[in-house]
């Protein structure tokens, strides 16, 4: 079981968040001007990151907020959370 | 290759069962291929000695990074099954069950393919009603599958209690010629028999990038022990195959999950079928070792570590102990992970890719050992005549695009 830090209420246990799929993945701003290989990406390919990946988790059975996390999928360690809106720790400005 | 048989078991027990070769060879891969498939569990073995059996090619190699029948060919809970809702699927994984009745004989290996009949279990009114559908369409598509109320449930698995559940039984849908199958034998009879066909198994192999022509072709692949030529390279890498393909520049719609299987101490037989149960998510079956092998779910995030957290196999634990309190004693004595590939309608991927001369077979998710015979069957006609099989027709890459998915992560509402 994991031990997840939220970035608002601190650590706790895995069984309190649900995982929400890989982070960052902006939905197109104007979907009729998007073209079906625009959407098969946003919806369905993904990166699958074999190593440091960026994801979404949502605290449920706490805060309720969603937040964003670096996790090594080799490992299953997190590097770090932090808050939805701000970019992965490490990621040029 | 030494054929097996009873006169031969009997012949060699006079001289103390010594004298018995490597089932296979262990060969330094050859500068180049005809055909190359990248990993060597069942599906990429299977891929091979169809390659080899049914459309000649003239050299093929399996390409393994550890052991063959190492990752999910060695870690599934080894059910098998026909009986999914779409035409599509059912077609392809029939196709598959046709192919696992024979196969211990065209193998000259013995997968133990025992047909005990799965019993998949009802446990709410939508449940009911979903699995009677199921029911009705495997019927018209002719496809073996019949509905049982509870008490016919029980006399088919006298374990199965009914009594004072917290989700009652309230019937079950029945595959007869569903079963089990030794999961090692069916890597190690299809690596025997390849090799008998001059197909190189080479282990402790890992790729480490495609190599391409100028035209954008495949030309071959990079690993740890040194380039190989190839224009036909197939992938069947499993949990690792977005790993592979992002080193020919395609992202997939795949992700990668743990998936978490356990078994008992071995006791005597006491279980006489396959109990699957999507709602309280659990499987079990007993092995001919007499080990209880038991099904957990996926874990909630994508991994690559092959292992999970402890608490998906306690909850289907405590599902097991309640629809089957006389197992509520038994000691677990094993419990690991596999990586499984998990497409957005969970069904697979068995296509040609924009790159020409590299094949995909993935995104089997938690259920690929049962398909096994017919996912190698349909792969290697693709590889070998660059265009799909009738069956796997429909299970293209380019289906997410055009809209044409085969919702079967609808059809069961959960992964299976
Ligand atoms: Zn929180």
């Amino acid at each position: 079981m994991l031990l997840i830090e939220c970035p608002y209420c601190g650590e706790r246990p895995e069984p309190e968040f649900t995982y929400g799929g890989q982070a960052h993945l902006a939905r197109p701003r104007d979907p009729a001007a998007t073209s079906d290989e625009e959407w098969t990406a946003f919806l369905y390919r993904r990166a699958n990151t074999r190593g440091v990946h960026a994801e979404r988790w949502r605290h449920v059975h706490g805060c309720g907020r969603f937040f964003n996390a670096l996790r090594d999928t080799t490992s299953d360690q997190f590097l770090a959370t932090y808050r939805i809106g701000e970019p992965p720790p490490g990621a040029p400005r | 290759m030494q054929p097996f048989s009873g006169l031969a078991l009997l012949k060699r027990g006079f001289t103390g069962q010594r004298g018995w070769t490597p089932q296979w060879r262990s060969p330094q891969p050859k500068p180049g291929y005809d055909a190359l498939i990248i990993g060597g569990g069942g599906h990429g073995l299977g891929t091979a000695y169809y390659l080899a059996s049914e459309h000649r090619l003239g050299s093929v190699a399996v390409l393994e990074k550890g052991w063959i029948g190492g990752g999910n060919t060695g870690r599934n809970t080894t059910i098998i099954r026909s009986n999914y809702l779409f035409a599509e699927s059912a077609a392809l994984y029939d196709h598959a069950l046709k192919l696992w009745e024979g196969l211990s004989q065209a193998l000259n290996y013995n997968l133990m393919f025992s047909q005990r009949g799965v019993m998949l279990l009802a446990h709410s009114v939508h449940d009911v009603q979903v699995s009677k559908r199921h029911v009705h369409a495997n019927r018209a598509a002719g496809v073996d599958n019949e509905w049982l109320t509870p008490e016919e449930a029980q006399a088919f698995c006298p374990p199965l209690n009914l009594q004072g559940l917290r989700y009652p039984v309230l019937g079950a849908a029945l595959q007869r010629h569903g079963g089990t199958a030794r999961h090692d034998a069916v890597a190690w009879g299809y690596a025997r028999a390849a090799d008998a066909l001059g197909v190189d198994i080479v282990e402790n192999c890992e790729v480490t990038g495609i190599l391409r022509d100028t035209g954008g072709a495949v030309a071959g692949v990079e690993t740890t022990r040194g380039p190989i030529r190839a224009r036909r390279v197939g992938v069947a890498a499993a949990g690792h195959t977005s790993v592979i393909m992002k080193m020919a520049g395609i992202e997939l719609p795949l992700e990668s999950y743990p998936l978490q299987a356990l078994v008992s101490e071995p006791v005597k037989p006491v279980f006489p079928c396959v109990v699957m149960s999507n709602t309280i998510h659990a499987y079990i079956s007993q092995s001919d070792k007499g080990e209880l092998v038991i099904g957990a779910g996926t874990d909630a995030y994508t991994s690559y570590t092959q292992r999970g957290a402890l608490h998906i196999p306690s909850h289907a634990l405590e599902a097991i102990c309640e629809l089957f309190p006389i197992f509520r004693r038994m000691r677990m004595l094993r419990n690991w992970g596999g990586i499984v590939d998990l497409t957005p309608d969970r069904s697979p991927i068995i296509a040609r890719t924009p790159v020409p001369g590299l094949y995909v077979n993935c995104g089997w998710g938690t259920g690929g050992f049962k398909a096994t015979p017919g996912s190698a069957h349909v792969f290697a006609w693709t590889i070998a005549r660059d265009e799909p099989h009738p069956i796997n027709v429909p299970f293209t890459l380019e289906r997410f695009r055009e809209g044409l998915l085969i919702d079967e992560a609808a059809a069961a509402a959960v992964a299976h």
